[in-house]
């Protein structure tokens, strides 16, 4: 894929498949997961090297972590769509017998998952260890994780930055949505967290903001610039400046649909936002 | 009873150094990470001969737990280490999601488990640690008995596919079990056989087994005496093959009897085969400072206490 036409017809895809994902078990975390699209669409599709089929292991391919688990229906739409297993499986999402667990697991077996996650706060430290693993492989691949931006406010992810630096974990984007919100609120009321750029460079990384986190072209360019500061003895982040809810008027700039489906005719507004593109699952 | 003698004391713990030394030589996959106790855990070997393979991470055993995760992807073998406190109870989340759940090929070494780490009292002294592991799905607990047996489990479990707990101590204990002999996780071993009581016991407890096991001669009573490292899968057809024979059972370990090795036997036996048990553990509490001795003894821990529980459960039969 290369156009960017192309790309936004799927990422307008995804969004219709996260948003008919949680409509039809009336639970699921919308918000995130339309914000972060944009994200999927250009990392899986234009940023990421990577390999046929899938193994655990991930040798001789970029390696994708993510941390903030909940917004697992736009990472199952992307792995689908990119070929990891049939797209009808997005059907099973959250129902009983099926791979597609709330939250991400391995312990179903999914293709393209590698870590599981949803208890927040713990997808840096495995992002960094996969990393090191590469070092250790000689492979010079990269390692690519993302974190939403109220998660940081788990300790774990401090030690984890702290950490990467030091021990100079070149070969890793973590990537924080930075959307402002989370479940009970603005995060910036529910726990302000600062300057976050500053931050993170206090902690020693190489910060890169992408202000447009909904725009395609802007974060293709961001991750490319983010790619070739990688091997420079800093770990790499990214403040992805996203809107929770993307892409359907009446579920952005709030947090309101973090963890909410959106009812029938909600649904029926939302897709008419999002007409079909690549084929409903 | 079967004698069993020694020439030597030493740490569990130092059996594990050892062991991890081995692996280093002939595993090249094998990791090691630790979270600033390298010499507590006795890691300098390996660490001195395969610097490149090991990850001090400092102060910050969550982090620990998850990196070990990550290296897993990508075919390494990691083995954390720092003391059992900091190994179980204070990163159960990230044990639970980033490791058992997420099925990842981790050995999580533990060293001054349960009372015997002494002094320091009871904020490092975990009771807890085996029940805590043991209930994660796919999660082996191991428990060896001396140097001998710690440096022979820390080996085999580089071997098994799948997370692993393995829990040694600080004090220096008689080293028993024969240098050559093989580990199999989930295999007891059959210490001494007997007719009138089964005494089943994990860690520092199996040598004080042996020693009550020889006081109950003298008394009349033939013990059968078996040595259950692995906790987690439990050797249930060694077990109910043994109170078949004897009827009643001592289960002996340096744990809270709440969720540790006499729960798991108490649960086999109530499924199958019910018979008096007496339990050798903590009595639910915290610890405290003193000498590991001293804390045997008063928290009931000794070979004394399992000759008292053995008699005790006899009248019960």
């Amino acid at each position: 894929m290369s156009n960017i036409q192309q790309l936004n017809d799927l990422a307008t895809q995804v969004r219709r498949d996260i948003l008919r994902m949680v409509h039809k078990v009336n639970s699921g975390h919308p918000g995130g997961s339309l914000g972060c699209t944009e994200f999927f669409v250009a990392l899986y599709n234009e940023i990421m090297d990577l390999k046929e089929g899938f193994d655990m292991d991930g040798t001789g391919e970029d390696l994708f972590f993510l941390s903030n688990g909940h917004i697992s229906p736009v990472y199952y739409s992307i792995l689908a769509r990119k070929g990891y297993f049939p797209i009808e499986e997005l059907n099973t999402f959250r129902l009983i017998d099926s791979r597609l667990q709330g939250h991400p697991t391995t312990h179903e077996g999914l293709p393209g998952i590698r870590i599981s996650s949803g208890s927040l706060g713990q997808g840096m430290s495995v992002a960094i260890g996969a990393a090191q693993a590469k070092k250790l492989n000689n492979d010079n691949h990269l390692v690519y994780s993302l974190h939403g931006d109220g998660e940081l406010q788990e300790g774990q992810n401090w030690e984890a930055i702290m950490y990467a630096a030091a021990k100079n974990v070149d070969n890793l984007i973590a990537t924080i949505d930075y959307n402002g919100q989370q479940i009970d609120g603005p995060t910036d009321q529910v726990l302000y967290m600062g300057d976050l750029k500053a931050k993170f460079e206090a902690f020693g990384w190489d910060v890169i903001e992408i202000k447009h986190g909904n725009d395609l072209e802007t974060i293709i360019k961001g991750l490319n610039e983010a790619k070739s500061r990688t091997g420079k003895r800093k770990p790499v982040c990214i403040l992805l400046h996203t809107v929770m809810g993307h892409g359907v008027d009446f579920m952005m700039h709030t947090h309101a649909w973090h963890g909410k489906a959106p009812n029938d005719e909600q649904l029926e507004k939302a897709l008419s936002q999002n007409p079909e593109t690549l084929g409903d699952y | 009873m079967k004698k069993y003698t020694y020439t030597e004391k030493k740490d569990t713990r130092s059996g594990f150094g050892a062991g991890l030394a081995e692996l280093g030589r002939k595993n090249p996959n094998v990791v090691a990470l630790c979270a600033d106790l390298i010499g507590s855990l006795k890691m300098d070997e390996f660490i001195k001969e395969n610097p490149e393979r090991f990850f001090q991470i400092g102060i910050a055993e969550a982090n620990m737990m998850g990196i070990a995760a990550g290296l897993t992807i990508g075919g390494k073998i990691p083995f954390t280490g720092t003391f059992a406190n900091f190994s179980t109870g204070r990163v159960y989340d990230q044990i639970r999601q980033s490791i058992a759940y997420s099925g990842k090929n981790v050995k999580i070494c533990a060293s001054h488990a349960g009372l015997t780490l002494g002094e320091d009292g009871a904020t490092h002294q975990i009771l807890e640690d085996i029940g805590l592991m043991k209930m994660l799905p796919g999660m082996v607990v191991i428990n060896p008995c001396d140097y001998n047996q710690t440096k022979a489990a820390t080996i085999a479990i580089a071997d098994h596919q799948g997370p692993v707990y393995l829990r040694f101590g600080r004090p220096s204990v008689p080293i028993f079990t024969p240098a050559d002999q093989k580990f199999e996780i989930g295999k007891a071993i059959m210490l001494n056989e007997g007719t009138d009581v089964t005494i089943v016991a994990t860690g520092h407890l199996v040598w004080e087994a042996i020693q009550a096991g020889e006081a109950l001669e003298a008394k009349g009573i033939t013990a059968e005496i078996i040595n259950i490292h692995t906790i987690k899968p439990l050797d249930e057809e060694a077990i109910l093959k043994s109170v078949k024979k004897t009827g009643c059972i001592v289960t002996c370990e340096e744990h809270n009897y709440l969720g540790g090795l006499g729960e798991s036997v108490a649960g086999l036996l109530a499924r199958n085969t019910p018979v008096p048990q007496e339990f050798v553990a903590v009595n639910d509490s915290f610890g405290e400072s003193g000498t590991p001795a001293q804390l045997m003894e008063k928290y009931g821990l000794n070979s004394q206490s399992i000759v008292l529980a053995a008699e005790k459960v006899l009248k019960r039969k």
